[in-house]
């Protein structure tokens, strides 16, 4: 029986990782750019829906929405400030230009809140509920059922919807997508927002269970970048299988193994997979 | 009044010129063709028109209005379509994808299942082949599906670069077939084409290019006689 508590617990934590490195492998699969500063967008998140909480006293049913309507705004935004002019650049300066803008976030944030950890109060989403004898607390049942659900969503809008499919298209064929009468730099401000407010819900349903500080991005993004390359770049469907497969092997390592020995578990198993498929579970080889 | 007037073109990659003085014109309804050896500059013409790539000099007039350096999105909504060298499919989506992405800037939509019909009719295979991804067709089914996927946004006229480059001859008699059923119904071509001998047969008129320059203008069966074209290429 505990081996299904473990193995529910990991799903609902793997769902969130799996929305968390969506948008970093949407923005990549879209224009080969890595964004570094995914982390401190999932910071970010993190700190609105505290501000929400603390200053406008709201639940998760406005500050996830919220957060997701920032960073969509932020991620286009730095779409047309930066990333337009140094996305033909050479490939120094995209990583310095969003890792400095994860540096730039980080320490304003810093400079606001100082960096003392803070959390959402324990009353927001804090029952539990019990279930077929597994007991599942609220705030991790919601954060992985939304996570699952927007994940998948993004998935059927890349796949099923005119849009997804020009922005495909752009993804694939720049010169091709003018052609047909894409304007490409607003399908790609539009994935650069999409990739951001993946990470603002992620932020959001995350700082339901986690502490929030200035430099939380930098643990999580770690998570969602073993997650894109296990998954295979740029594929949401490898996401979702390797954050949850992430997910469970965390929570089953944590009780057997030790939770201090939870990373080990999972970057070793992580370089183990590399070996054997470096393309990932779902990239193209 | 002609439809297209391009006057005095220059295109400028950098230090590279693309093109250093093209003057042409296409009337309704004509078949135009434009030769030249490689790096003459037909498909820097052709994408000047597009607007893939703006212009250093010179006009581009369609339909009495100067559109040089607009933006391609721009030029494919007021009835230009360009089916560009080497197809330039979306290979990871699929036949009936790539159609649609095609008539992103058909102004009417309740038109769209008509240009489907009329695509799947001049080109069977494609309809077949609807499900499949782009990436899976032969050579030949490729262009075709290029040609399909620029008439799916309804142009008044149709920019064809290089149409026969790989394809086998019983393909491109299939294509040109094609071209020509298309005329019939008042589309307007100007195609650019090596196979001087291929284009001659189904144009009206031709240019001739060389290092970026207009040199050389006439009827189809006139170039067809002309020594020097015949020399040059023709082979004899």
């Amino acid at each position: 029986m505990i081996l299904v508590q473990l193995v529910a617990d990991g799903l609902l934590l793997g769902a969130v990782y799996a929305l968390l490195s969506s948008g970093l492998t949407l923005i990549w699969g879209m224009m080969n750019v890595v964004n570094f500063a995914h982390g401190d967008f999932v910071m970010l998140a993190m700190y609105i829906a505290f501000v929400a909480v603390t200053f406008l006293h709201v639940g998760p049913a406005v500050f996830v929405p919220l957060a997701a309507l920032m960073l969509f705004g932020l991620g286009v935004g730095v779409y047309f400030a930066l990333i337009r002019h140094v996305m033909r650049g050479p490939m120094l300066a995209q990583i310095l230009s969003t890792f400095g803008l994860g540096i730039l976030l980080r320490y304003m944030v810093f400079w606001v809140f100082s960096a003392n950890f803070v959390s959402l109060p324990n009353r927001m989403a804090g029952g539990v509920l019990a279930i077929a004898g597994l007991r599942l607390q609220d705030s991790r049942l919601l954060a992985g059922l939304m996570a699952l659900l927007l994940t998948v969503g993004l998935h059927l809008m890349l796949t099923r919807t005119a849009f997804g499919s020009r922005l495909l298209a752009v993804a694939e064929d720049r010169t091709a997508a003018m052609l047909v009468g894409i304007r490409p730099d607003a399908m790609q401000a539009l994935a650069w927002g999409i990739g951001a407010a993946c990470a603002g819900v992620a932020g959001a349903l995350i700082a339901l269970f986690f502490y929030i500080s200035p430099l939380v991005g930098d643990s999580l993004v770690l998570i969602a970048f073993v997650t894109v390359c296990l998954g295979g770049f740029g594929s949401i469907p490898g996401a979702l299988v390797a954050g949850l497969a992430i997910g469970v092997i965390e929570s089953l390592s944590a009780w057997f193994i030790g939770a201090a020995w939870q990373d080990v578990v999972v970057f070793a198993l992580f370089l183990l997979a590399l070996w054997l498929r470096p393309q990932g579970l779902m990239g193209k080889a | 009044m002609s439809l297209l007037a391009v006057a005095g073109l220059a295109v400028h990659y950098g230090d590279l010129i693309g093109a250093a003085d093209v003057s042409l014109t296409v009337a309704a309804g004509e078949i135009v063709a434009l030769l030249g050896a490689n790096g003459a500059g037909k498909t820097t013409t052709l994408n000047a028109i597009a607007g893939l790539v703006p212009p250093a000099g010179g006009q581009i007039l369609w339909q009495g209005e100067d559109i040089a350096g607009r933006p391609a999105h721009h030029i494919v909504a007021r009835g230009i379509a360009l089916s560009p060298e080497g197809w330039r499919l979306f290979t990871r989506q699929s036949v009936e994808a790539n159609l649609r992405l095609g008539a992103t800037r058909l102004a009417v939509r309740a038109e769209l299942p008509g240009r489907f019909a009329r695509v799947y009719a001049l080109f069977p295979r494609l309809a077949e082949r609807r499900r499949q991804s782009a990436g899976t067709l032969s050579g030949g089914e490729r262009q075709m599906l290029a040609l399909g996927r620029a008439l799916m946004s309804a142009p008044r006229l149709l920019l064809l670069d290089e149409p026969s480059l790989g394809l086998g001859p019983a393909v491109v008699d299939q294509v040109f077939a094609a071209l020509l059923t298309l005329r019939t119904e008042g589309l307007t071509l100007l195609i650019a084409e090596q196979s001087a001998e291929l284009a001659l047969e189904l144009a009206d008129r031709a240019y001739v290019l060389q290092t970026g320059r207009t040199v050389l203008e006439g009827r189809a069966g006139d170039l067809l006689q002309n020594p020097e074209v015949r020399r040059a290429y023709l082979g004899g």
